[in-house]
């Protein structure tokens, strides 16, 4: 496992350029750039993982770097962008904060994310150990994606983007999870974009629309 | 310092003098290609200020001083300015009189005399073209202070010339931040020259204009001057985006003939390829509208601030 | 040559020199002439003669006095070391431009009578010089009060007005609040030892708990002089309704007071601060800066607009201070010296360059009776000399090469640049962003400043009334002269200024800043970074390039200038109301920085026959933190009204029993 400086260069980069797309998942207004962010966020992530197999010989990550490929770059996108042509649903309204707002927010976020995981980076003996950082920025940026959104569609891909910080910081602390657990986490994801996909027809018959605020016409006590 | 160091440096000068207008004529003989119009001489731009120089000048009558004296404090400024960023040789005498701080420094004394003349006349244009201008510069001069120090931090100077020295003899490396910084570089660019998103520099249309409202009252030589010096702003900031992000192919360390000789068809093949790319940026953007200006400017400054934070992560 | 006298003995008698200075002018009370046109340039002379007294003698050993006078058996200690004599040269040079303009700035008028007015403004001078100097609690505190108390009656010399009234009551509340807590700082400082001299405090061993609970107080007591938030209120009330040269008086040196008082107490009362307090400084003046400079770009009182400037400054300043500590706590000498000399260096420019932009404003309020933006206008016409020599102050405080505005942000960013080596985590990444909020401020500082001074000098003339403002007489212009060129000198001769604060930096953390082997001319603070700054060199090729350009502009193209009306593209009939108001150019500002503000509009509907619009800008901090504090005081009070019977019997009644109670306790 000799990493020259190239290949850690690499893998930082791939690292920051995920970042990178969380911050403009964060900026975007547009679902279907939304989706394609993420179709980018997955192939990233899939370089990332690729090169950390070749570099390591852990061949179980050839395995995963191709599941990340059918699942997170052709087979999600595909799904998601077929719903949003059957549902029409193009633009997420104004998000809860503007831009500039969410934007400092995030910032705020990749600190914090960053200052924990020195200590984090300190224990762990991998050499892509520095990108651990990025990654819990990554799983945090896309929870503020999904609290800012009010579109059900842009929530899931909030969520499937954590799947991917959450991936690439167990890529990045222990050169990937068991295969088990990988193939369960995929499948898992896979099911619920599934169900949630049903979930949204049944919204949009109940409310005519698939903004989250109707769900809180659903309280009791109303 | 040898007498060829102080040879680079006048040559630097000179070429960012007269090389700044043909860049301004690229760029918009590219962009005019690009919307499949026809493309205006490449020469325009010095035809403008020579057609400009030979005109009686007229001023406005509430005009004072400051604003007959605004044009050559402007360019005298965008000069300087030319004259501590390394294009060719990074072997610069003025290496030490200013580093990249100063730079930031130069830009805004330029920005206020500027903004200062536009409102000098006491139209409703000047003062508009004025709030608008130093609306985006205080945006865009904490941008690009950030990204000037992430580039620092990688090269522990902030003495530009040393910047580019350094970046360019290290043993090749891809560095993370640089990727964030150079995209809050460009919009910070496009920003500061007037170019597409945040201005139009075609039109005088008064719901858009920005960089033109200020230069309305202005004619004949002040206007050529105010014009050239846009011209090398732009050329400046070009250079300074070669020096931090693509430092190679200018001559290194101690001045040398060949290199000197070498880096020139190097500083007009980079500034050929930018020009396009400049072109292209302004052909696939919107003009933004005049409030989502601040929005475009936090995203520089949110870009340049990751770079920053993400350098201190990585180390890289 | 021995000289005659000591150098503290010199300051004594210069500032004695003041107070006698101003007791002559109660000879003749009435007398405006003699008052300011003989008695304020002496004040001047005085100044002047302080300023080279203390910058002669910055790097001499520390000598001290023990004076006759003072409490019983308390006598006054005073002391001048290198970091009073800082401050007081920062004193003298700052009043003699400032005095010297009030020379022909006082004029017969209403309000108090001008030899009551020259014994106030010399006693608040002398006062400001005796703080410097004090070495013991008693003292410092003494001093401290009576520069507060004669500010406070120089802020209310125009009593008949309410507002000027209640903003001084603001200000002397805040005052005594801040000086309350300085005097507990000093409790906590004495150490159980019960000597209440500054060289006792030094000796005193403090646990780390008790020395930070002495930091904090000190922060806030000598905070709420400086105008750090949150207790910046009084800062746009008092400084407005002040005469000018008072708020140029105020805002250039006694702000600074309170910075001597925080850098005395922090780095030679405690001794070595623990490097975390340095972030509180931080934050609360990152937090202030741009609390400041967003507030003053939404104002369109002039003088208000260069009070909240001021409140910048004073957060840049903190920030530095809580810089030096950190770095100093740390281990990082190099770096703490230099965030030291960027606070000192910025303490004596922001005293230049806002004591010239406050009396640039009281030049325009005599000559045109007007502070407020909106009816100002075009005064560059009319009124060149003030006009020029604001715009020297107008580009030095926007922090633009090669004034001195420029020196001290550079200074302050090289600092900022290295902070993410400070080895802790998260302060490490934090820190580094604080140089973003720096230079925010810095940028948007140059917005203000363009809005002050293009509104009040340039366009047209909003009101007709502007027409017969005249220039500022022979003293004012002497004074703002000045002013400018102490702007001009602190930025082009960078390295010699910061050679003469080595000696304070000495004092302070024990090293002095390296100049390495770096020419006259250049300034290298940190010579393994090679990072270099030479101002001279810039102006020399602007001025270069200048010259080119005109000379071959006007040879090689001679062709005429002529006048036409302005072009305005082709509507021909502009007006001055045509052009932003004040409202207008800081629109950008609150509308990117909502947040900041609690807003009142008035928008008129499209029926109204004669529209009004009207928009009141406000302090949230006022309303989220005063007006509630405010009623509570005012809650508790109202129910211990009862007490007031306003029956003798009753009165003595309470004394009596408090005696009993007394009597009892202690027995």
């Amino acid at each position: 496992m000799n990493f020259t400086s190239l290949d850690l260069q690499l893998l930082n980069t791939c690292a920051a350029l995920l970042l990178l797309v969380s911050f403009a998942m964060l900026s975007q207004r547009r679902i279907v750039s939304l989706v394609n962010l993420l179709a980018l966020q997955g192939t990233l992530l899939c370089a990332a993982t690729l090169l950390l197999a070749w570099r390591t010989g852990q061949h179980h990550l050839y395995l995963s770097a191709a599941l990340t490929l059918a699942l997170k770059v052709v087979g999600l996108p595909w799904l998601l962008h077929r719903l949003i042509r059957r549902l029409e649903v193009y633009w997420d309204t104004e998000p809860l904060i503007n831009m500039p707002g969410a934007m400092l927010v995030g910032l705020v976020t990749v600190v914090f994310a960053f200052g924990l995981a020195q200590p984090i980076a300190e224990l762990a003996s991998t050499a892509t150990r520095n990108a651990i950082g990025i990654a819990v920025a990554v799983i945090l940026l896309a929870f503020i994606t999904m609290i800012t959104r009010r579109k059900a569609m842009s929530q899931v891909v909030g969520f499937l983007s954590m799947e991917n910080g959450l991936f690439f910081g167990a890529m990045s602390a222990t050169y990937g999870m068991p295969m088990v657990v990988e193939l369960g986490v995929a499948l898992d994801v896979l099911v619920a974009v599934l169900v949630l996909g049903i979930f949204f027809f049944q919204i949009r018959e109940q409310f005519d629309s698939l903004d989250l605020h109707h769900l809180e016409s659903l309280r009791e006590d109303q | 310092m040898s007498g060829l160091a102080w040879f680079t440096q006048l040559l630097e000068v000179l070429a960012a003098i007269s090389l700044a207008p043909l860049f301004l004529g690229w760029v918009n003989q590219c962009r005019a290609w690009l919307q499949n119009r026809r493309a205006p001489s490449l020469l325009l731009p010095y035809r403008g200020i020579r057609k400009l120089f030979h005109k009686d000048a007229v001023l406005a009558e509430g005009a004072s001083p400051l604003f007959r004296a605004a044009p050559y404090v402007v360019f005298g400024a965008m000069v300087a300015a030319a004259a501590i960023i390394p294009s060719m040789g990074t072997g610069l005498p003025f290496t030490t009189a200013a580093d990249a701080i100063a730079l930031v420094g130069l830009f805004a004394t330029a920005r206020v005399f500027m903004s200062l003349a536009a409102m000098d006349i006491g139209t409703a244009f000047g003062t508009l073209g004025a709030r608008r201008e130093m609306m985006v510069g205080f945006l865009a001069e904490p941008a690009l202070l950030i990204v000037i120090f992430v580039a620092s931090l990688l090269s522990a100077t902030t003495a530009l010339p040393l910047i580019a020295e350094r970046l360019a003899t290290q043993a090749p490396a891809l560095y993370p931040s640089l990727a964030f910084t150079a995209v809050a570089f460009t919009m910070v660019l496009l920003a500061e020259n007037a170019r597409i998103p945040v201005d139009n520099p075609a039109t005088h249309l008064e719901l858009t204009m920005i960089h033109e409202a200020m230069l309305l009252e202005y004619s004949a030589r002040h206007l050529a001057l105010m014009e050239w010096a846009a011209a090398l702003k732009l050329f400046n900031y070009a250079c300074i985006g070669f020096a931090l992000f693509v430092p190679w192919g200018a001559s290194t360390g101690e001045p040398d003939p060949a290199a000197l000789l070498l880096s020139m068809p190097v500083l007009v093949g980079k500034l050929a390829v930018a020009g396009v790319w400049l072109a292209l940026l302004e052909t696939v953007s919107a003009k933004l509208r005049v409030f989502r200006a601040p929005e475009f400017l936090a995203t520089a400054f949110m870009f340049a601030v990751l770079g920053l934070l993400v350098h201190l992560l990585l180390g890289a | 040559m021995e000289p005659v006298l000591s150098p503290l003995d010199a300051c004594l008698v210069l500032l004695t020199g003041w107070i006698v200075v101003g007791a002559a002018g109660m000879l003749r009370r009435g007398n405006v002439v003699f008052v300011a046109r003989v008695l304020f340039p002496l004040g001047a002379l005085i100044g002047v003669g302080l300023a080279v007294v203390a910058g002669w003698s910055l790097a001499l050993p520390a000598e001290r006095v023990t004076l006759l006078i003072g409490l019983p058996d308390l006598p006054f200690h005073l002391r001048l070391d290198p970091l009073s004599r800082t401050f007081l040269a920062l004193l003298g040079a700052a009043s003699a431009g400032v005095s010297i303009f009030a020379g022909g700035y006082f004029r017969k008028g209403q309000g108090t009578a001008p030899g009551v007015l020259g014994l106030q403004y010399h006693l608040f001078l002398a006062s400001m010089g005796f703080v410097l100097l004090a070495d013991d609690a008693y003292a410092f505190m003494v001093a401290w009060e009576t520069m507060a108390v004669a500010s406070y009656f120089l802020v209310t010399s125009q009593h008949g007005l309410p507002e000027i009234r209640s903003a001084g009551f603001l200000y002397l509340l805040i005052a005594h609040v801040g000086a309350i807590a300085i005097l507990l700082s000093f409790g906590i400082l004495q150490g159980g030892t019960w000597q209440f001299t500054f060289d006792a405090m030094r000796a005193a061993e403090l646990s780390p708990t008790w020395a930070a609970a002495a930091f904090g107080l000190a922060l806030f007591g000598f905070g709420a002089k400086a105008g750090l938030l949150p207790t910046h209120v009084w800062l746009p009330e008092a400084h407005p309704a002040a005469p000018s040269p008072v708020s140029a008086l105020m805002s250039g040196v006694m702000l600074k007071t309170a910075v001597y008082g925080v850098l005395r107490v922090t780095f030679d009362l405690l001794g070595e601060p623990a490097w975390w307090w340095g972030l509180v400084p931080v934050v609360l003046g990152l937090a202030t800066a741009l609390f400041g400079v967003v507030f003053a770009a939404a104002q369109t009182d002039m003088k208000r607009l260069l009070a909240y400037s001021s409140i910048e400054n004073i957060g840049v300043l903190f920030t530095g201070i809580g810089l030096a500590i950190v770095f100093h706590g740390v281990g990082m000498q190099a770096l703490a010296t230099l965030a030291l000399v960027a606070v000192l260096y910025h303490a004596v420019n922001h005293a230049f360059m806002k004591s010239l932009l406050f009396l640039g404003t009281g030049a325009v309020l005599h000559a045109t009776g007007e502070r407020n933006l909106g009816r100002l206008g075009g005064l560059i016409h009319r009124m060149p000399w003030v006009a020029w020599l604001t715009l020297v102050g107008v580009l030095a405080i926007s922090g633009l090469p090669p004034l001195n505005g420029f020196v001290s942000e550079w200074l302050l960013l090289q600092a900022f640049l290295f902070s993410h080596e400070v080895p802790h985590p998260f302060v490490n990444m934090l820190l580094p962003l604080g140089a973003a909020i720096v230079a925010l401020a810095a940028a948007l500082a140059a917005y203000v400043m363009v809005k002050f001074f293009g509104v009040v000098f340039l366009g047209q003339p909003r009101e007709p009334g502007l027409a017969h403002a005249h220039d500022a007489g022979r003293l004012e212009r002497l004074g703002l002269v000045w002013l400018a060129l102490g702007c001009v000198l602190l930025g082009l001769f960078p390295a010699q200024v910061i050679d003469a604060l080595g000696a304070t930096t000495t004092q302070l953390i024990g090293s002095v800043p390296p100049q390495g082997a770096s020419p006259w001319w250049m300034l290298a603070p940190l010579p393994d970074r090679q990072v270099s700054y030479a101002p001279l060199v810039l102006l020399a090729v602007i001025a270069v390039v200048l010259a080119t350009t005109s000379v071959v502009v006007r040879r090689v193209y001679r062709r005429d200038v002529r006048r036409a009306p302005a072009w305005d593209c082709g509507f021909a009939r502009v007006d001055a109301r045509m052009q932003d108001t004040a409202e207008g150019f800081g629109q950008p500002i609150r509308h990117i920085f909502q947040g900041f503000f609690s807003m009142e509009r008035e928008l008129p509907s499209a029926f109204d026959r004669a529209p009004r619009y009207r928009v009141v800008v406000g302090d949230r901090i006022w309303r989220l933190v005063y007006e509630p504090l405010g009623g509570r005081v005012q809650r508790i009070a109202d129910s211990l009204a009862w007490l007031q019977q306003g029956r003798i019997s009753a009165y003595l009644t309470y004394s009596f029993v408090t005696l009993v109670t007394l009597l009892a306790v202690v027995l």
